[in-house]
């Protein structure tokens, strides 16, 4: 019998900064036989905490370098097309998650125009408005990993920084190694591996989480006490209808949800 | 200060009732069990008239109107909508005198205010959003109304408030019950009467009144599609709570404590201009207020003797008065919460307002600035919602930044400088909704408005005024 060389396996572990810790707790859980991070309360602040200290470089880098970085991703993901494919994920999938980066990178120095612009007010003022980024997003993945792409790339691509629970957690672990070799900035995405019942409702109530994405979360009671403990530091909540069509174009919508409406006046006058 | 004559707006153009029911499917009906309540002049705690309770069946009655009128309403061509709103917008021109004392009556504002502020905005906004309705499809969120609104609205700009619930709504083929605050219902009840003048179809807009409990009850309806709210950032709270895991649609306006920062190359005279209007504007009843003052160590001096000079010069008496500057506050339930916020602010800080005497009857509180406040101060991070003005100073652009970011709300800020990089740079880094640079407190239907963080959500003017309404 030829000897046959012995696989290296891989350790799935968080993605919190930019680095992949174990679980502080020293918990994992067996997915499809390997051991993976079964994160805490602890990660999931810990997460918030990066995801915070992240943000305003990533909203104050120029729409043009946070496009080039969503870019970046797309080609790093192509590169691992076999990589997902042998963790189960249809390649239409993984081809159509390779697409959707590319198509939000776009968007990068677009939406802006898009969705903002002058108004026309009655006297003599210069007046505009313009999408900023809401902050820190909480979001609960849907287990697709096209879905999981369809959900962090708008969230991200307008300078959002996010805090991800996971849905299906090998997938999502591998995307977090596509993120960190995509010269986006450590805890610009973190992800966190383990039970939306038990982390979701941490970044519910979190007072430095300033939005929700609810799409991942199919218990719908669960839903509800995440949208009321929400509701203490009045959070943006995005929960959409059940039976998301991945395939489908995703609009705006997406975008706009994590986004703030600033408009500036300022007289006119010689 | 100088003398003047009295020059008093007659309120005989204002046909009070002796009281009102509640406004459903185009009539006027008394309320299911008949509760009713007293609405007063702040600023003479005369009685005014007397206004109905409208209670869940009162409630109910006026969803279940607005749910029948809803299908034949958002079935007109987007064109019949707009004449419509058109009409409303001629109507609230042509009897703009008789709103504009109505309002100051019931509220306690200036009459000089009401005439020049709200009822021009009023009637600007129903205008600017009839042009919508027949433009949906070029606005970029669809053209399906959700249904049934539900709006809550405050006693600072009760017509105000209402136009810009109203308008976007009705533009966009929703139909309305609106409740209009316990303390300044009358405008409400007569834009009513506006609505059949214009000869709206009955149920399109309901008015229903009272207090807290009916404004509960018409959120939690389940028959409600959409709430939106204007008021306190608790029961924001409440409401967002309240609808969690309904699928309502909610946009929320809530409080506001902004800053509004003088750098050392602010032109004085005017930043101390609009430092007063920021602050002592409609008694500092305004959600936008610019409440803390953040001024730049080298000017403290020259701003502030400036400001107590400007002050010393604010006229507060009779909000009929066409000179006066500062009216009534709206409520002796108001009074009481700025009052323990002073007394609060004075063990903190140093407490300055101009000589200054007040009205023996009504509820009344003199133009107030407290020096000497620190960021942990309540003076500096609750909202008074009054004219009160918590001034702190700052170094460098950057601590301006972050002291005036320091807050959990971020609906408004402003910005005095001369130099313009500084100005956008600023603005840029300001966690805040609305931006003024230069001016303060300056309104206008096409430009959107609403808050960051907890200052609530989703925006109210302009195009993106028109998001919250489609599906």
């Amino acid at each position: 019998m030829p000897e046959q060389r012995l696989a290296v396996r891989k350790t799935y572990k968080l993605y919190i900064g930019g680095k992949f810790p174990r679980s502080e707790s020293g918990r994992t859980y067996l997915v499809d036989g390997s051991n993976v991070a079964l994160a805490s309360r602890k990660d999931a602040r810990d997460a918030v905490l990066a995801a915070r200290k992240a943000q305003p470089g990533w909203a104050g880098a120029t729409a043009y370098n946070r496009g080039q970085v969503l870019y970046r991703a797309a080609e790093m993901l192509e590169g691992r097309r076999a990589e997902f494919a042998a963790l189960g994920v249809p390649e239409a999938d993984v081809d159509a998650a390779t697409d959707r980066w590319v198509w939000y990178a776009g968007w990068a120095d677009k939406l802006a125009q898009v969705h903002g612009g002058a108004n026309p007010v009655a006297g003599p003022y210069f007046n505009l408005s313009a999408p900023e980024p809401t902050g820190v997003v909480g979001v609960v993945a849907p287990a697709s990993f096209l879905g999981l792409v369809s959900v962090v790339a708008p969230a991200i691509v307008t300078g959002n920084a996010v805090v991800v629970v996971a849905g299906d957690p090998l997938p999502a672990v591998t995307l977090a190694e596509v993120l960190a070799t995509s010269d986006l900035p450590g805890g610009v995405v973190n992800i966190l591996t383990g039970s939306p019942a038990e982390i979701a409702p941490w970044l519910a109530s979190h007072d430095d989480v300033n939005a929700l994405d609810l799409t991942g979360v199919a218990d719908g009671e669960l839903a509800v006490a995440l949208e009321q403990a929400a509701a203490g530091t009045l959070k943006r909540v995005l929960r959409p209808g059940p039976g998301a069509d991945w395939a489908a174009d995703p609009g705006l919508g997406r975008m706009t949800a994590f986004l703030e409406t600033k408009t500036v006046w300022h007289p006119k006058g010689f | 200060m100088f003398e003047y004559a009295p020059a008093p707006e007659s309120r005989s153009i204002v046909d009070l009732a002796p009281s009102y029911g509640l406004f459903i499917d185009g009539e006027f009906a008394a309320p299911a069990d008949g509760g009713v309540f007293k609405t007063v002049n702040p600023a003479t705690e005369e009685v005014l008239s007397e206004v109905s309770v409208a209670g869940p069946a009162d409630v109910d009655r006026a969803v279940a109107a607005a749910r029948r009128a809803f299908a034949g309403w958002s079935a007109l061509p987007g064109a019949a909508r707009a004449k419509y709103l058109y009409r409303i917008a001629r109507i609230v021109q042509e009897r703009s005198r008789e709103l504009a004392v109505l309002e100051s009556l019931d509220n306690g504002k200036p009459i000089r205010e009401a005439r020049d502020v709200d009822l021009p905005l009023v009637a600007a906004h129903f205008f600017y959003y009839a042009g919508w309705a027949d433009k949906l499809a070029y606005a970029g969120y669809g053209t399906t109304p959700l249904g049934v609104v539900g709006q809550v609205i405050p006693w600072n700009f009760p017509l105000l408030m209402l136009a810009w619930k109203i308008a976007p709504a009705l533009a966009t083929g929703n139909t309305v019950v609106l409740k209009p605050a316990e303390t300044t219902p009358l405008s409400a009840l007569f834009f009513a009467d506006v609505c059949r003048q214009a000869e709206l179809p009955p149920g399109v807009v309901n008015i229903v009144t009272g207090a807290g409990d009916t404004g509960r009850t018409l959120v939690e309806h389940p028959d409600v599609n959409k709430v939106a709210f204007t008021g306190s950032t608790e029961v924001g709270r409440q409401i967002a709570r309240s609808v969690a895991g309904t699928g309502k649609r909610v946009t929320l306006e809530l409080g506001g404590k902004a800053a509004n920062i003088v750098f050392d190359d602010a032109p004085i005279d005017q930043a101390v201009e609009g430092i007063v209007n920021g602050i002592f504007f409609n008694q500092g009843h305004v959600c936008c207020a610019g409440s803390r003052l953040l001024v730049q160590e080298n000017v403290y001096d020259e701003v502030l003797d400036s400001l107590k000079r400007r002050m010393a010069q604010l006229r507060v008496g009779d909000p009929l008065d066409k000179n006066t500057d500062i009216g009534a506050i709206n409520s002796s339930v108001q009074l009481e919460r700025v009052r323990a916020l002073a007394a609060v602010g004075e063990q903190e800080g140093e407490r300055w307002s101009p000589p200054c005497e007040l009205p023996g009857q009504g509820f009344w509180f003199a133009p107030t600035i407290f020096t000497g406040v620190s960021q942990t101060h309540r003076i500096a991070r609750e909202e008074v919602f009054g004219p009160v003005l918590a001034v702190l100073t700052f170094r460098t652009p950057a601590e301006a930044v972050e002291k005036a970011n320091n807050t959990p709300y971020g609906l408004s800020a402003g910005i005095w400088s001369e130099k313009g990089s500084r100005i956008l740079a600023v603005a840029d880094k300001l966690r805040a909704g609305v931006v003024w640079a230069n001016t303060f407190n300056r309104f206008d239907p096409a430009s959107p408005f609403g808050g960051y963080k907890e200052s609530g959500y989703g925006r109210e003017g302009g195009r993106h005024g028109l998001e919250a309404y489609l599906a």
